[in-house]
C-alpha cells in the first residue's frame, strides 16, 4: 500500500499504453503531478491512448481527475482515449469525475487599470455621499425620537441610558483622568524647558492653561471615547444585527432608534462634557505637578498665574464643543453598526471604519469650531 | 483488503464525558462500520453533538478510549483533514474567503500542487455536491442556506477522507432541498466509498438514508439497527422518540 505512484507509458507505433500504478491519492499529489507532466509530450504525439486502470491500488478524486485529465488533453486535439481495467469500486468515481469541469466559466477579462483605477475613484466618490446621507439620516432619526420622546416621557429608556452612562462615563473616568494627566504634565514640561531659554517659563503656565482648556482637553478626550466607547458600539449593534435582533425589533412595532440607538448617544452627549471637565482638570493637575517638581513654580504661584491667564471663555468654548463631539461620534458609531453585513469580517470592517470617521470628523469638527470661535471673537 | 479488526472506522468504548458535575455521556460504547451511513437521533441538548465533538476532538473525554480508522484520536494533528472532513451545522464557512477559497483550503494547507490543480480540483468538488463553477467566486454571505451546505460538503470532502461527520446537514433546509441533500450523500457515500457518521432529526433521512440508526439516550447507546429494529425497540425514550405523534403522523405518510 505504502509504494509510489508510477505511470508506466508503453508506445506502440501510433498508440500509446498508459499504466497507473499504485495509491493514486492526493497524498501523492507531488508525484502525480510530475508523472502526468512527463507524459504529456508522448500523449500529444500518439493517436490511440488507453488507460490500464487496473495497476491502481487506491484512487481519490484527486488522482482520478489528474487521470482524466490526461485523457481530456488526448481528447481535445481528436485522438481517441479509453479507460480500461477500472475496478468496480472506482468506477463511481471514475464516472462521476468524467462530469466535473466541463463548463469552464469564460475567463473575465482583466479590466484596463486606468479605468479600474477610475472606477474606483467613481465608486468612492459615490460612497462618500452615501456616508453624508446615512450621517443626516441618522441625524434625522435621532431627532425624531427625541421630539417622540418629550411628547411621550414615558418612552425614553431610562434603564438603558443609565447603564450605557455607566459604561462609558464612569467606567471612562479612571483612564481618561490618568492620560489628560499625563499629557498635562507633558506639555508644562516641554513649556518650562523651552520657555526658560529666553525667561519666559511663568508663559509656561498660560500656554497649559489655554491648550488644555480650549483644544487639548475636550480633544483627547473625544479622541479617546470614539476609540473606547465608539467601537462598542458599533460592534454590539453590528452583531444584533448580525443576529437578526434589530429586524425583531422592527417587526414589534418598536423603533431601533428609539431603543437602541437614542439611550446610547444621549449617554455619549451627557458624558463627553463631564469626561472633559474631569479630563481638563486632571491635566492641570499634571502641568502644576511638573510646575512645582521640574518648573520650580509652588502651587500657589500656579494657581494664582493660572487664574490671570485664563478666564471662563477659555473653559466655555472647550466644553461647549464636546456634546457636539459626542453626537459625531455617537451617529457615525450606530449608523456603522447598522451597516454591518452578516459575515464577522464586515463587523470588524465597520468598526474600524466607525472609528477612523469619528476621530477624523472629531478633528475636523475642532477645526471649524476653532474658525467658528475666532469669528465671534471668543 | 482490509484485515478484519479494520472493519470499524469509528470504535468508541467505555466513554465518559461530562461538564462540572453534570455526566453527559455514561460509558457510552459505540461501533461504526467502515462504509456504512450511521444515523445518531437523541434528544435534545441528549448529548448528540457532545458524542461527535469528542469523537473529533473538540471535546475532552474523561475517561474510556475513541479509536478512529484504528488510531486513537489526538494522533491525527495536523493532517485530521485527510482523516475526516466534518459538516458543521451551519456550515462554519470562513465568511473571508470566496467558495472556491474555501474548498481549496483543506488542500492547500495539506498538500503542495499547482494552483491550476488546485482550481480544477475545487471545481470539481464544487460540481460533484451539485453546485456550478460560476458560483465559486461568491463569498459564504451571498449564499443560500441549501448552498451553504453543499459547499461545505465540498470543502469537508476536499481531501477525500474517508470518515464524514454530519451535524444535522438536513437542519433549516426545505423538504425539497433536504431530500436532494440526502440524495447527494448517498450518491457521494457509494462513489468515494465514505463512512458517514450523521446527527439528526430528520426522519425522512433516517429511513431513507442511514443503515444503521443509534439512539442515545441518558448518556448511552441504548439501541442500534437498521431503522426497522429500532421501530420495533422497547426502550421507553425510543419508543416515544419513534412513536410519537408526530412520528407517527410522517411513518403513515410514507407507508
Amino acid at each position: 500500500m505504502n509504494h509510489e505512484p508510477l505511470l508506466l507509458a508503453t508506445p506502440s507505433g501510433d498508440a500509446l499504453n498508459l499504466r497507473p500504478e499504485g495509491p493514486w491519492t492526493a497524498a501523492n499529489v507531488v508525484t502525480l503531478e510530475t508523472l502526468s507532466r512527463s507524459v504529456g509530450a508522448d500523449v500529444d504525439r500518439s493517436r490511440v491512448v488507453t488507460l490500464d486502470m487496473s495497476g491502481v491500488s487506491a484512487l481519490d478524486t484527486l488522482g482520478a481527475w489528474v487521470l482524466e485529465k490526461l485523457s481530456r488533453r488526448a481528447a481535445s486535439a481528436g485522438r481517441s482515449t479509453e479507460f480500461v481495467g477500472v475496478a468496480d469500486h472506482f468506477s463511481g468515481l471514475m464516472d462521476e469525475v468524467r462530469q466535473v469541469n466541463r463548463h469552464t466559466p469564460a475567463p473575465t477579462a482583466a479590466p484596463n487599470p486606468v479605468l479600474a483605477r477610475l472606477g474606483d475613484l467613481g465608486k468612492s466618490t459615490v460612497g462618500a455621499r452615501e456616508d453624508i446621507t446615512i450621517f443626516l439620516q441618522m441625524l434625522g432619526a435621532l431627532f425624531m425620537a427625541v421630539v417622540g420622546v418629550l411628547r411621550r416621557p414615558r418612552s425614553l429608556r431610562l434603564t438603558s441610558l443609565v447603564y450605557q452612562l455607566y459604561r462609558i462615563g464612569w467606567q471612562a473616568i479612571p483612564i481618561v483622568a490618568l492620560i489628560t494627566f499625563l499629557i498635562g504634565a507633558i506639555i508644562a514640561q516641554q513649556g518650562f524647558f523651552h520657555f526658560r531659554r529666553f525667561g519666559a517659563e511663568s508663559y509656561t503656565v498660560d500656554m497649559v492653561g489655554i491648550l488644555v482648556l480650549r483644544e487639548l482637553g475636550v480633544l483627547i478626550v473625544a479622541i479617546m471615547v470614539a476609540g473606547r466607547s465608539g467601537s462598542a458600539y458599533t460592534a454590539e449593534l453590528g452583531s444584533m444585527k448580525m443576529r437578526e435582533e434589530i429586524d425583531a425589533l422592527s417587526t414589534m412595532g418598536l423603533d431601533p432608534v428609539e431603543i437602541l440607538i437614542l439611550p446610547r448617544v444621549a449617554a455619549l452627549v451627557i458624558a463627553l462634557p463631564i469626561l472633559t471637565f474631569i479630563g481638563s482638570i486632571a491635566a492641570l493637575y499634571g502641568g502644576g505637578l511638573v510646575a512645582q517638581f521640574y518648573g520650580d513654580m509652588g502651587p500657589a504661584i500656579y494657581i494664582a498665574r493660572l487664574h490671570e491667564a485664563i478666564t471662563v471663555t477659555h473653559f466655555e468654548v472647550g466644553i461647549l464643543k464636546a456634546p457636539f463631539m459626542a453626537l459625531v461620534i455617537g451617529i457615525v458609531a450606530c449608523s456603522e453598526g447598522l451597516r454591518v453585513k452578516g459575515s464577522a469580517e464586515s463587523l470588524g470592517r465597520q468598526t474600524t471604519t466607525s472609528v477612523v470617521k469619528s476621530i477624523f470628523l472629531v478633528i475636523v469638527l475642532d477645526g471649524l469650531f476653532a474658525i467658528f470661535f475666532a469669528s465671534i471673537g471668543m | 483488503m482490509d484485515a478484519p479488526q479494520d472493519q470499524f472506522a469509528i470504535r468508541v468504548r467505555d466513554l465518559v464525558v461530562g461538564f462540572g458535575r453534570q455526566t453527559v455521556l455514561d460509558h457510552l460504547s459505540l461501533d461504526v462500520r467502515r462504509g456504512e451511513i450511521l444515523g445518531l437521533v437523541g434528544a435534545s441538548g441528549g448529548g448528540k453533538s457532545v458524542l461527535m465533538r469528542t469523537i473529533i476532538g473538540l471535546i475532552k473525554g474523561q475517561s474510556g478510549t475513541i479509536e478512529v480508522m484504528g488510531q486513537p484520536i489526538g494522533g491525527h494533528g495536523r493532517g485530521a483533514a485527510t482523516t475526516w472532513g466534518i459538516l458543521f451545522q451551519q456550515g462554519a464557512l470562513f465568511s473571508s474567503l470566496t467558495v472556491r477559497q474555501n474548498v481549496q483550503f483543506p488542500l492547500r494547507e495539506n498538500l503542495v500542487l499547482s494552483q491550476e490543480l488546485m482550481d480544477e480540483i475545487a471545481i470539481a468538488k464544487l460540481e460533484m455536491v451539485g453546485l456550478r463553477a460560476q458560483d465559486a467566486d461568491k463569498y459564504p454571505a451571498e449564499l443560500s442556506g441549501g448552498m451553504t451546505k453543499r459547499v461545505a460538503l465540498a470543502r469537508a470532502l476536499a481531501l477525500d477522507p474517508p470518515i464524514l461527520f454530519l451535524d444535522e446537514p438536513t437542519s433549516g433546509l426545505d423538504p425539497i432541498a433536504a431530500g436532494d441533500f440526502d440524495a447527494l450523500i448517498t450518491t457521494l457515500q457509494k462513489t468515494l466509498g465514505l463512512t458517514v457518521f450523521m446527527v439528526t432529526h430528520d426522519l425522512a433521512s433516517l429511513t431513507t438514508v442511514c443503515d444503521r440508526v443509534a439512539a442515545l439516550a441518558d448518556g448511552k447507546i441504548v439501541a442500534i439497527g437498521p431503522m426497522r429494529e429500532l421501530l420495533q425497540s422497547e426502550h421507553p425514550w425510543v419508543r416515544a422518540y419513534f412513536h410519537g405523534k408526530r412520528s407517527q403522523m410522517l411513518q403513515h405518510e410514507m407507508r
